[in-house]
């Protein structure tokens, strides 16, 4: 594992961390701490999206459970940490339990099981918890928003440095061959079903955590708002903008997701997500590789270029 | 108690025969062409607004202007193939169902946002003069409009089933699902076929969505509950298999019906997601399905 990534994202954040200090605008915080929020989805994602190559559109259900318990608990006045962590456990607990019959779909089946699972839930939580949620009045009188963008801050970096972790070691190399040919993977000793089940676990609980902060971030919502399927596709919508299967992808995604969203939101109000969704399919369709795909072709024509006008003194 | 429950499992058959005929269309689509039309839903809703518009506008009764909404959705499923999804229809399996389904997902969120735009987010319906009559047999009641629905969806499956049985495009079409390599070297067009299922599958969407404005409601956000229901009807009945889709369609229905009796009507929707999921995991040829031998 090379270190310098780890270097760059860790002098990153500690810059990131600076940035309420010098911003007083609470708009402007507020759209940097969606930006963090969704890389740490769309980065959680990614981790059995793009490296496993199990499209789940079921994502949504662990950020729901993070969400869930964390609100409840921290309302019942456990300290925030401990109610994060136990959203995180819960999230991890369901994908433990969903693992062993979801990885007997392949391909698009799993995609559409995921779907309905998360429909599942989120119906399920609109029934069972009806009332709106909101944070009692002496925590919203003394609410910090900086408080909350140094916990997405911090989430999002957890999920980067984890997904860097695990995907630039030798289990990494087997997720990737899983996905490029299950059988072929499992030809050559790779326990696909091993590999597939830890990169759900590891997805889920970072969605979980990522539910926690949403929990502590929103002032009041309705349970059933964070099983949204919106979140799924929200999620993979980015990683896929951005680019599968790479670290950059998922964080250059959420950014231009954002950006754009809120420029066209701006500008366009009425047709933002007509053009959004245009330019998914435009993407889906032309780039397969993502923005980050980009960046790749573009180096490599680079790297071509001077070899084309060394050729003419070789001839 | 019977009687009640003898009322709910009718209204249970009744809505069962729209989710087969919605369900029809994309395993249709799915079968030929392997393209995963997750926008169906919002097809669906299109063929919804048209009759609306077409009844609102012109005064002209939703079962007449039926052929119309059918001409209206091919257009727009041509439209959508040749952009779209001919694009896709290339890829090998894998990638075209996967590619697909994210198409489709950007399609669906185009489709409704424009549909909110330009129809606002109203729930509309269809009420005609003769909405509210109904025939009572055994004290059940048979509303004349669901009934008539119910003959819709039957006239359209039937005609589709004797079309791909008898026609020689309905042959070339399943000679296509069989072995569409084969099936080109015989000299069949497979582009042509592709394109010919996927309209058709679209322009039976645009009927299933004209029924559901005149029994229930339509807005532009309907599209992913009546794609998921799409895909669940088609699951449960196996694929490639038009009376048992239609057949499957009928089974929700009387699952989701039974589940509104007896637990209550909020759980109606899950009941039919969990026994989506439970088929697939148990028996992904379907119920009506044949396990496909080498793949």
């Amino acid at each position: 594992m090379k270190k310098t990534p780890i270097i760059i994202i860790t002098l990153v954040a500690i810059g990131l961390a600076f940035v309420p200090r010098f911003i007083e605008s609470s708009s402007t915080l507020t759209i940097l701490c969606t930006v963090l929020l969704y890389i740490a989805l769309a980065t959680s994602w990614n981790i059995l999206g793009g490296y496993a190559g199990q499209v789940s559109l079921g994502h949504s259900a662990f950020f729901g459970l993070g969400a869930l318990a964390t609100r409840i608990l921290w309302f019942s006045g456990w300290p925030l940490i401990f109610s994060m962590l136990a959203g995180c456990i819960l999230a991890t607990l369901f994908a433990l339990l969903i693992g062993f019959p979801a990885f007997k779909l392949k391909g698009a089946y799993f995609t559409i099981g995921t779907l309905a699972l998360g429909q599942v839930l989120f119906a399920t939580i609109g029934n069972l918890f009806p009332t709106i949620s909101t944070l009692p009045p002496e925590s919203l009188s003394n609410y910090n928003l900086s408080h909350r963008y140094f916990m997405f801050l911090g989430v999002a970096l957890i999920s980067i440095l984890i997904a860097y972790y695990m995907t630039s070691s030798s289990f990494g190399l087997g997720m990737k061959a899983v996905r490029e040919e299950e059988d072929a993977a499992e030809s050559l000793g790779v326990n696909a079903f091993k590999h597939k089940l830890i990169a759900l676990i590891v997805s889920a609980s970072l969605s979980g955590l990522a539910g926690g902060a949403f929990a502590y971030y929103f002032n009041s919502y309705y349970p059933q708002y964070p099983f949204s399927p919106i979140w799924s596709l929200d999620s993979s919508m980015m990683a896929f903008i951005g680019g599968t299967g790479t670290i950059v992808g998922p964080i250059i995604g959420s950014v231009f997701f954002v950006a754009l969203k809120t420029f066209l939101s701006l500008r366009l109000p009425e047709f933002h997500l007509t053009v959004f969704g245009t330019l998914f399919i435009l993407v889906v369709l032309f780039l397969p590789g993502g923005l980050a795909g980009i960046w790749k072709k573009i180096q490599e024509i680079s790297r071509k270029q001077p070899k084309k006008s060394d050729e003419p003194e070789v001839i | 108690m019977i009687q009640p429950l003898a009322q709910n499992l009718v209204y249970g058959v009744l809505i069962g025969s729209l989710y087969g005929l919605a369900a029809v269309g994309l395993s249709l689509v799915f079968g030929v062409t392997k393209l995963l039309n997750v926008s169906h839903g919002e097809l669906l809703m299109l063929g919804g607004y048209a009759s609306f518009w077409v009844f609102k506008l012109l005064g002209v009764d939703p079962f007449i202007s039926i052929p119309a909404t059918i001409l209206f959705l091919l257009i727009i499923g041509y439209v959508i193939y040749k952009l779209i999804f001919a694009r896709i229809v290339t890829y090998d399996v894998e990638n075209k169902i996967r590619n697909s389904l994210l198409v489709g997902f950007g399609l669906s969120i185009v489709l409704q946002n424009l549909a909110l735009q330009l129809w606002t987010a109203d729930h509309r319906s269809i009420k005609t003069p003769y909405s509210g009559e109904a025939f009572t047999l055994l004290g059940v009641r048979l509303p004349v409009v669901r009934l008539a629905s119910m003959g819709i969806t039957l006239i359209a499956v039937i005609s589709l089933h004797y079309f791909l049985k008898k026609t020689y495009t309905g042959k070339a079409i399943r000679a296509t699902v069989e072995n569409w390599e084969a099936a080109s070297l015989m000299g069949i067009n497979i582009q042509r076929v592709y394109l010919l299922s996927f309209i058709i599958g679209c322009a039976l969407a645009g009927v299933a969505g004209t029924l559901v404005t005149l029994n229930y409601s339509i807005d532009p956000s309907i599209g992913l509950e009546w794609t998921l229901k799409s895909l669940v009807v088609m699951v449960l009945g196996g694929l490639g298999n038009m009376m048992g889709t239609f057949l499957g369609g009928i089974i929700l229905g009387l699952t989701e019906s039974a589940t509104g009796f007896f637990i209550g009507g909020n759980y109606r929707q899950i009941a039919g997601l969990v026994l989506f999921i439970l088929i697939l995991i148990f028996r992904p040829q379907g119920l009506f399905g044949i396990k496909e031998g080498n793949k």
